[in-house]
C-alpha cells in the first residue's frame, strides 16, 4: 500500500509528444481510474508508472521515493494486462506463483500464498489446469491472482475487462471492486468504458491528447464537468450541446436564445458575458422533457428516430437549424418519426461553456 | 509430388536388393540382402599374443606384446569363416589378448562413424549458436537488420562456392587461417595443413559447415522468437524475472515447436553431408572425412555399383528416420 505522485510527467517518442506534463496525486488505498478516448495516452501513462516505458520528463514518486529510474520489480507494483499475459505452458498454479518462483520464495510458503490468492478469487478448482483449458474470465482471474499473490504496493490494470463479453464484464467489475475493498490497496485502472470508470473509481482522471482534463470523484465530474470534453465524455447517451446567443444579462442571470431555442434565463454564476456572445449550452439527454407539438419556451425540432427500450425511450431530434440532440425519457412513450416536438429543460441543470 | 519422392525411393530399395551395375551387360539378379551384409558385416577376432616355445610372451622394441598379423585369419583360413575377407577396423587389448573388430566394408564403417561424429558435433553447436545469434539479433536496436542479412548471406551462396572459398582459407601453405593465426600469435603458430591432416580435416569441415548454415537456422529461430507475445516479456519483467529466468520461463517454452523443427532439419542436413566433402577433401586424407552420402555417391556412380550405393542410401534413410522418430518422441508434448 502506498501513495503515488506524478509531477509534470512527460513522454515523447522521438519528436512526438504523447504525454504533456501530467500531475496526479494518488492517496494510499485509492482506486483511481484513467479514462479518455483511444490514443489519449492512458496506457502510456500506466506503463510509465509500471516501469515498462521510460519517463521522458517529470518525477514519479511511490511512497515518497522517486522511482523514475527503478526497474518494475523494484517499484513494488503488479500489473494486469488486457490480453491477460499469462504464460501458456504453465499451469494456473505456476502462473499465479510465478513472481514468487523468480524471487526464490520457499516452496511451502509459495504453496500457502498461491492457495490464499486462489481462495480470494474463488479459483481453487482451477489451480492444476493449463491456460488453454480456461475461459477468458478465468484467465483474467489468473492474471489478477498473479498480481495479488505478491502483495504489491500498487495494482495497475490496463483495460483488464475489454476482452470479455458484456455479462462477464459486469461480474468481473464487481469482483475487482470487492477485491479493492478487501485488500484496501492502491489501484490504478485504465479504461475507455465510462461505466467502469463511474462504478469503480474513487477518483477519475480524464485524459485527452496526453493532458489531464479533470480529476475528481465520479459525481463531481458528472455534475460539474470542467469543460465541454469532460461533459461530453461522461454520461450515456452523451451530453447535448446547443449554440445560443446572449440576448441580455444582469447581475445574476443571463438570457439566451437562438433560432431553435425560445429565450430562456439562466443563472449567471459570475460569468463574464457581452450581448451577442455565443454560449454553448450543455444539457444531458435525461434532463430534456419532450412535448408533442410546437410549444413556446423550449427547443424546437422534429423526431428523426425513436428507440423504445421498454423502460426508456431514446429520441433523436433534429432541431430546426439541422443540429441534433438526444432526449432520453425514463418511460415508454410513443413518438412517430417526423412528429413536431418541443423539449423543455430545467435551467438549473444546464451547463454553460 | 508422390511420383518424385516415392518412386526413386522404391527404386533405391529394389536396387539395393540386386546386383545391378551401371554399365553391366548382364541383367540384374536378385541377391537378397547380400549388399547389406557386405556393407554392415562385423566380426570379432580375439588373437593370442605371439609366444616363444616356453610360453613366454614376446615383446617388441617398445616392450609391448606382439601379435600375429590379422591377415593370417582373414585370407584363405577355413578355420575363421566369420571374418573371411574382412579388414581390421580397430582393436583393443583385453588382458593378454588382443580383440580386433573386423569389418567387411571398412570404408563404409569409417563413413558411418564420421557421419555420426559430424552430426554429434554440428547439430548441437549449430543449433545453439544459431539460437544465440537469433537472441542477439532480436533486440530492437537500430540497424539490426544489417546483421540479419550478413549472417544470412552464406546461406544464399551455393555450398559449392562456399566450400571452394574455404579451401583457400584452410590452405596449408598460405591459407587465410594459418596467416591469421600466425599473426595473432606473433609467428609462433606452426602452419597446419587443415584439410590434409587426418586429425584436423573432419574438424575443419565441421567448423565450416556450422558457419555456413548457422544463418539459416538463425532465421528459423528468429521467426520462432517473433511468435512470442511481447506482453509475456512485459509480464515477466513486472514479476521481476531476471534475463536468465525470462529465457527459461518465457522464451524457451515459447520456442518448443521451433526447436523441434530446427533440431530435425539440422540433423537431416548433417547426415546428408556431401558437397563440402566432395569439393574440399574427396573423403581423404586416409578416409578421415568419408561420409555415408559421399560413399553412396562414390559407390553408385564412381564405381558404378548402383546396388551398393542404393543400399547405403537405404541405410541412411533408416538411420535418419529412426532419429527423427526418436526426437519426435523425446520432444513430444508432455501433459
Ligand atoms: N512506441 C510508440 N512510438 C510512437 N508512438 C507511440 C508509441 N506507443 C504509443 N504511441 C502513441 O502514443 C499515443 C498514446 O498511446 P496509448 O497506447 O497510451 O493510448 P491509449 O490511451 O492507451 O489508447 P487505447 O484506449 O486505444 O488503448 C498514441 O497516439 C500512440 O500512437
Ligand atoms: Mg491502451
Amino acid at each position: 500500500m502506498a501513495d503515488l505522485q506524478l509531477k509534470s510527467i512527460k513522454k515523447s517518442y522521438g519528436s512526438t509528444q504523447v504525454i504533456n506534463g501530467v500531475d496526479i496525486d494518488i492517496k494510499d488505498g485509492e482506486f483511481v481510474v484513467f479514462v479518455g478516448p483511444s490514443g489519449c495516452g492512458k496506457s502510456t501513462l500506466l506503463r510509465m508508472i509500471a516501469g515498462l516505458e521510460d519517463i521522458t520528463g517529470g518525477e514519479l514518486t511511490i511512497d515518497g521515493d522517486v522511482v523514475n529510474n527503478l526497474q518494475p520489480k523494484e517499484r513494488g507494483i503488479a500489473m494486469v494486462f488486457q490480453s491477460y499475459a499469462i504464460f501458456p505452458h504453465m499451469t494456473v498454479r505456476e502462473n499465479v506463483g510465478f513472481g514468487l518462483t523468480v524471487s526464490g520464495v520457499p516452496k511451502s510458503e509459495k504453496v500457502r500464498r498461491v492457495n490464499e490468492a486462489a481462495q480470494v478469487l474463488q479459483m481453487e478448482h482451477l489451480l492444476e489446469r493449463r491456460p488453454s483449458q480456461l475461459s477468458g474470465g478465468q484467465r483474467q482471474r489468473v492474471a489478477i491472482g498473479r498480481a495479488i499473490v505478491r502483495d504489491p504496493k500498487v495494482f495497475l490494470f490496463d483495460e483488464p475487462l475489454s476482452n470479455l463479453d458484456a455479462a462477464l464484464r459486469m461480474d468481473m467489475r464487481m469482483e475487482i471492486s470487492k477485491l479493492h475493498k478487501k485488500l484496501g490497496a492502491t489501484m490504478i485502472y485504465v479504461t475507455h468504458d465510462q461505466v467502469e470508470a463511474m462504478t469503480l473509481a474513487d477518483k477519475i482522471v480524464v485524459l485527452k491528447d496526453g493532458e489531464v482534463q479533470q480529476i475528481g470523484s465520479p459525481m463531481e465530474l458528472f455534475h460539474n464537468p470542467a469543460n465541454r470534453f469532460v461533459a461530453g465524455f461522461l454520461g450515456s447517451p452523451s451530453m447535448n450541446f446547443v449554440s445560443t446567443e446572449v440576448i441580455s444579462y444582469d447581475d445574476t442571470s443571463i438570457t439566451v436564445g437562438s433560432e431553435v431555442l425560445d429565450a430562456v434565463t439562466l443563472p449567471r454564476n459570475g460569468r463574464d458575458v457581452v450581448v451577442g456572445d455565443t454560449l454553448e449550452l450543455g444539457i444531458r439527454p435525461q434532463y430534456l422533457e419532450p412535448h408533442h407539438g410546437d410549444v413556446k419556451g423550449a427547443l424546437h425540432g422534429s423526431v428523426s428516430l425513436s428507440e423504445r427500450l421498454g423502460t426508456e425511450t431514446v429520441l433523436d431530434v433534429a432541431l430546426l437549424d439541422g443540429n441534433k440532440v438526444i432526449a432520453s425519457i425514463s418511460q415508454d412513450q410513443q413518438f412517430e418519426v417526423g412528429d413536431k416536438i418541443s423539449l423543455y429543460f430545467d435551467v438549473n441543470r444546464v451547463h454553460i461553456f | 509430388m508422390l511420383l518424385f519422392i516415392v518412386v526413386p525411393f522404391i527404386l533405391a530399395i529394389v536396387f539395393s536388393l540386386t546386383n545391378q551395375r551401371l554399365m553391366s551387360p548382364n541383367a540384374a539378379e536378385y541377391v537378397g540382402l547380400e549388399n547389406y551384409t557386405n556393407m554392415l558385416d562385423l566380426g570379432v577376432l580375439v588373437v593370442d599374443p605371439v609366444m616363444d616355445a616356453d610360453g613366454a610372451i614376446l615383446l617388441d622394441k617398445n616392450g609391448d606384446n606382439q601379435y600375429p598379423r590379422l591377415r593370417k585369419f582373414t585370407r584363405n583360413n577355413p578355420g575363421y569363416p566369420d571374418v573371411k575377407g574382412m579388414k581390421e577396423w580397430f582393436s583393443f587389448s583385453w588382458g593378454e589378448q588382443k580383440v580386433a573388430i573386423m569389418a567387411s566394408d571398412l570404408v563404409f564403417m569409417k563413413a558411418l562413424v564420421n557421419t555420426f561424429t559430424f552430426v554429434a558435433f554440428v547439430a548441437p553447436i549449430q543449433g545453439a549458436l544459431a539460437l544465440v545469434l537469433a537472441l542477439l539479433i532480436n533486440q530492437p536496436l537500430r540497424g539490426i537488420h544489417i546483421f540479419r542479412s550478413i549472417y544470412f548471406m552464406p546461406v544464399v551462396v551455393s555450398i559449392v562456392v562456399v566450400s571452394l572459398l574455404w579451401r583457400f582459407i584452410y590452405d596449408g601453405q598460405n591459407g587465410l587461417l594459418n596467416s591469421a593465426l600466425s599473426t595473432l600469435t606473433l609467428g609462433y603458430f606452426e602452419p597446419v595443413n587443415w584439410l590434409g591432416n587426418p586429425d584436423t580435416a573432419l574438424g575443419s569441415i565441421m567448423a565450416m559447415s556450422i558457419w555456413q548454415a548457422v544463418g539459416f537456422h538463425m532465421i528459423i529461430w528468429l521467426s520462432g522468437l517473433q511468435t512470442i507475445s511481447p506482453t509475456l516479456y512485459e509480464a515477466a519483467k513486472i514479476e521481476g524475472a531476471s534475463p536468465w529466468q525470462t529465457f527459461r520461463y518465457v522464451t524457451w517454452p515459447g520456442l518448443r515447436n521451433t526447436a523441434v523443427l530446427v533440431v530435425i532439419v539440422i540433423t537431416m542436413q548433417a547426415f546428408s553431408l556431401f558437397a563440402q566433402i566432395d569439393v574440399m577433401t574427396s573423403g581423404g586424407p586416409l578416409d578421415s572425412t568419408q561420409t555415408i552420402v559421399y560413399q553412396a555417391v562414390e559407390r553408385g556412380y564412381g564405381k558404378q555399383d548402383i546396388s551398393g550405393g542404393s543400399a547405403m542410401s537405404v541405410v541412411l534413410f533408416l538411420i535418419v528416420l529412426s532419429i527423427s522418430l526418436l526426437q519426435r518422441y523425446l520432444t513430444r508434448e508432455k501433459n
